[in-house]
């Protein structure tokens, strides 16, 4: 019987390596390239293209936006999936609809959105400038953007995991007499901890490489508001390959390492799947401790 | 808490970085530039910084932006605090006076040589070996020839070379406009992508290796030999082109407002001096002063008969007659489907 389940061993092989095949075409081989291209010339030369001024600027201007960016929405992301997953009211449906707008909209077009809203001849963007403060093609500008694409990325991973959890182990702790805060730091976050964490690292990938919605608000000015992508971009574009991998390489770095974090995480939730008591007691505050 | 001390340390850091760690005073000029100028701007950069110290004692710290010229040019419309713009056509810096307060209208009249200190024209840069032969503006729509060129939408350069293939193709047809326009639909028949700057479309011809032949201009197609091998491109300079003249121009209210009037005007004098003009010279820049270049760079410059914007009526007019929407380029470009794949 089993025998029938599965298909005959050349078939699977076949498309076990073709799998791997396409993987390693589609992955392995320009990542490789990546790091062997930023190390062609040596890895000093590769170090003293990053030292460079600008390109330090860029990493210290990426990560900033990251610092930036990903404390805000994990609060942005929280709020909205506690109001979606554990209330029940009228324009919800709406509201799920509006978190996955960023997925959607191109992130150019959300861009230039936000020229249009607070470019120089905008009423908003006129205003601002009045009170000297620049937003598109400075720092906030960018920051923005990031914000907008990376919006979904906290929230979206929130919503299934407080869905699944119900609001039984809330209204009991209400019951208890605990109070709003008690109830979010204690029952609500620990349930969804590894789904927060994940999100986290998921928007702080995506704000570290965004690209296109940057792009458009930030002016390219050197030294000033380059993340690591666009000072890429510009040093590819300087025929400048070495320099332009090697800072290539310092965001892929920062992606895998995203990414084992990611898997550690992922094995946590299997390990905590498989032995749900265990978990359950470890990381509870017992119900006595709760004050009345 | 942690992460606030993170933060402000984080910012704390990029601002260390960003000004240049000296007692004296600093002052930032931003200068919005085109595509091909990168590398110029590198050269004389350094030189006006060293010259602005001895002369004031200020040290100056000289921020670059690159792209297609017609995307700078919004960009300044919209609010990038370009001191000065170099851009690589008049009706771009035409725009901005258009359409904002930030300069007068006859800001080309400020600087000699209408504001272009430098000069240039539209060559042709093919694989080693010329294999498909290409000599003349109408070798460009042979069978099978792929040509490069960014799109006249957003990229100064692209303009150039499409009014350049425009003025040959009036003088091979003697002036009959419905052959001009056939032509013109060909020759977009022959381009498989349109790069939005001419950095870009260099990039595809020399890197990714798409096309057989690069509309581009004479300084970018040198650079290209210069960076990338000679062994691998040759430069075809066309018996007809354009005299392409890109300006430069104070932007008044930004450089107003940061303080920086004086020293942007004294950055683009620059230009125009025996150092400026060399140094253009140098990054293959037909200076508009031979006589201060070194006669070794000037040697490089082939000689051939060129038109100029004059001949289209100026910018103005030649913006609104091909390229603004619903003009000839829109109506070649639309027509033109692409060739089928080969």
């Amino acid at each position: 019987m089993p025998l029938m389940l599965q298909d005959p061993p050349l078939i699977r092989r076949a498309l076990i390596a073709g799998a791997l095949l396409v993987l390693g075409i589609l992955l392995v081989v320009p990542l490789a390239a990546v790091f062997t291209e930023a190390l062609r010339l040596g890895l000093g030369t590769a170090l003293t293209a990053l030292t460079e001024p600008d390109a330090l600027h860029a990493i210290l201007l990426t990560v900033l936006m990251a610092a930036i960016c990903v404390p805000l929405n994990l609060v942005f992301g929280l709020a909205a999936s506690w109001a979606v997953a554990k209330h029940d009211f009228w324009g919800k449906s709406l509201l799920v609809t509006l978190i996955d707008l960023p997925f959607s909209v191109s992130p150019v077009i959300a861009g230039l959105m936000l020229v249009m809203v607070f470019g120089l001849h905008s009423f908003l963007g006129g205003l601002l400038e009045g009170w000297g403060l620049q937003v598109i093609f400075a720092l906030p500008g960018m920051v923005l953007a990031t914000l907008f694409i990376t919006f979904p990325f906290v929230a979206r991973e929130l919503i299934p995991a407080m869905q699944a959890t119900g609001r039984e182990e809330e209204q009991a702790a209400y019951l208890l007499g605990a109070n709003g805060w008690q109830i979010l730091w204690r029952v609500t976050l620990p349930n969804v901890r590894w789904a927060l964490l994940y999100g986290v690292l998921l928007c702080n990938a995506r704000a570290m490489g965004e690209f296109g919605a940057v792009s458009v608000v930030s002016g390219h000015i050197r030294g000033e508001t380059n993340t690591i992508p666009l000072q890429v971009e510009i040093l590819y574009n300087e025929y400048n390959f070495v320099a332009a991998f090697a800072l290539a390489a310092v965001l892929t770095l920062l992606a895998l390492l995203t990414l084992s974090a990611k898997s550690v995480i992922e094995w946590q939730v299997r390990r905590q799947r498989a032995h749900p008591e265990a978990e359950r007691l470890t990381n509870r505050v017992p119900l006595h401790q709760l004050p009345r | 808490m942690r992460y606030c001390i993170l933060l402000l340390i984080l910012g704390g850091l990029l601002a260390g970085c960003s000004r240049s760690p000296d007692s004296g005073e600093t002052r930032t000029l931003l200068n919005v530039s085109y595509d091909p100028t990168r590398e110029l701007y590198a050269d004389y950069n350094a030189w006006f910084r060293q010259y602005w110290a001895n002369e004031t004692g200020e040290t100056l710290t000289i921020r670059q932006s690159h792209g297609g010229s017609g995307k700078q040019a919004r960009a300044v419309i919209e609010g990038l605090k370009a001191d000065v713009v170099t851009l690589a056509l008049a009706y771009d810096i035409d725009a901005i006076a258009d359409r904002t307060d930030l300069l007068p209208q006859d800001w080309q009249t400020r600087l000699p040589h209408a504001s272009s200190p430098y000069t240039s024209t539209i060559v042709f840069l093919v694989r080693q070996g010329n294999p498909r032969g290409i000599h003349d503006w109408g070798d460009l729509v042979q069978p099978g020839v792929q040509v490069i060129t960014p799109n006249p939408k957003t990229s100064g350069g692209a303009r150039w070379n499409y009014l350049a293939a425009w003025a040959w193709a009036m003088e091979a047809h003697h002036g009959d406009e419905a052959q001009v326009r056939a032509y013109m639909r060909a020759l977009f028949q022959h381009v498989p992508v349109l790069d939005t700057g001419a950095r870009g479309a260099t990039t595809t011809f020399v890197q990714r290796g798409i096309g057989d032949v690069l509309l581009t201009w004479e300084n970018e197609a040198f650079l290209a030999l210069n960076e990338l091998g000679s062994d691998r491109f040759e430069i075809v300079v066309p018996p007809l082109s354009i005299r392409a003249e890109p300006p430069v121009a104070v932007v008044d209210a930004n450089a107003q407002a940061a303080g920086n009037l004086k020293v942007a005007r004294a950055y683009l004098e620059g230009l125009y001096s025996p150092e400026g003009q060399r140094l253009a010279a140098r990054h293959y820049y037909r200076p508009v002063e031979p006589e201060y270049a070194d006669p070794a760079d000037l040697a490089r410059f082939p000689d051939l008969r060129m038109v100029s914007i004059e001949n289209f009526g100026g910018w103005r007019a030649a913006q609104a007659r091909h390229f603004d929407d619903g003009g000839l380029f829109d109506q070649i470009y639309l027509n033109a489907q692409p060739e089928a794949d080969r």
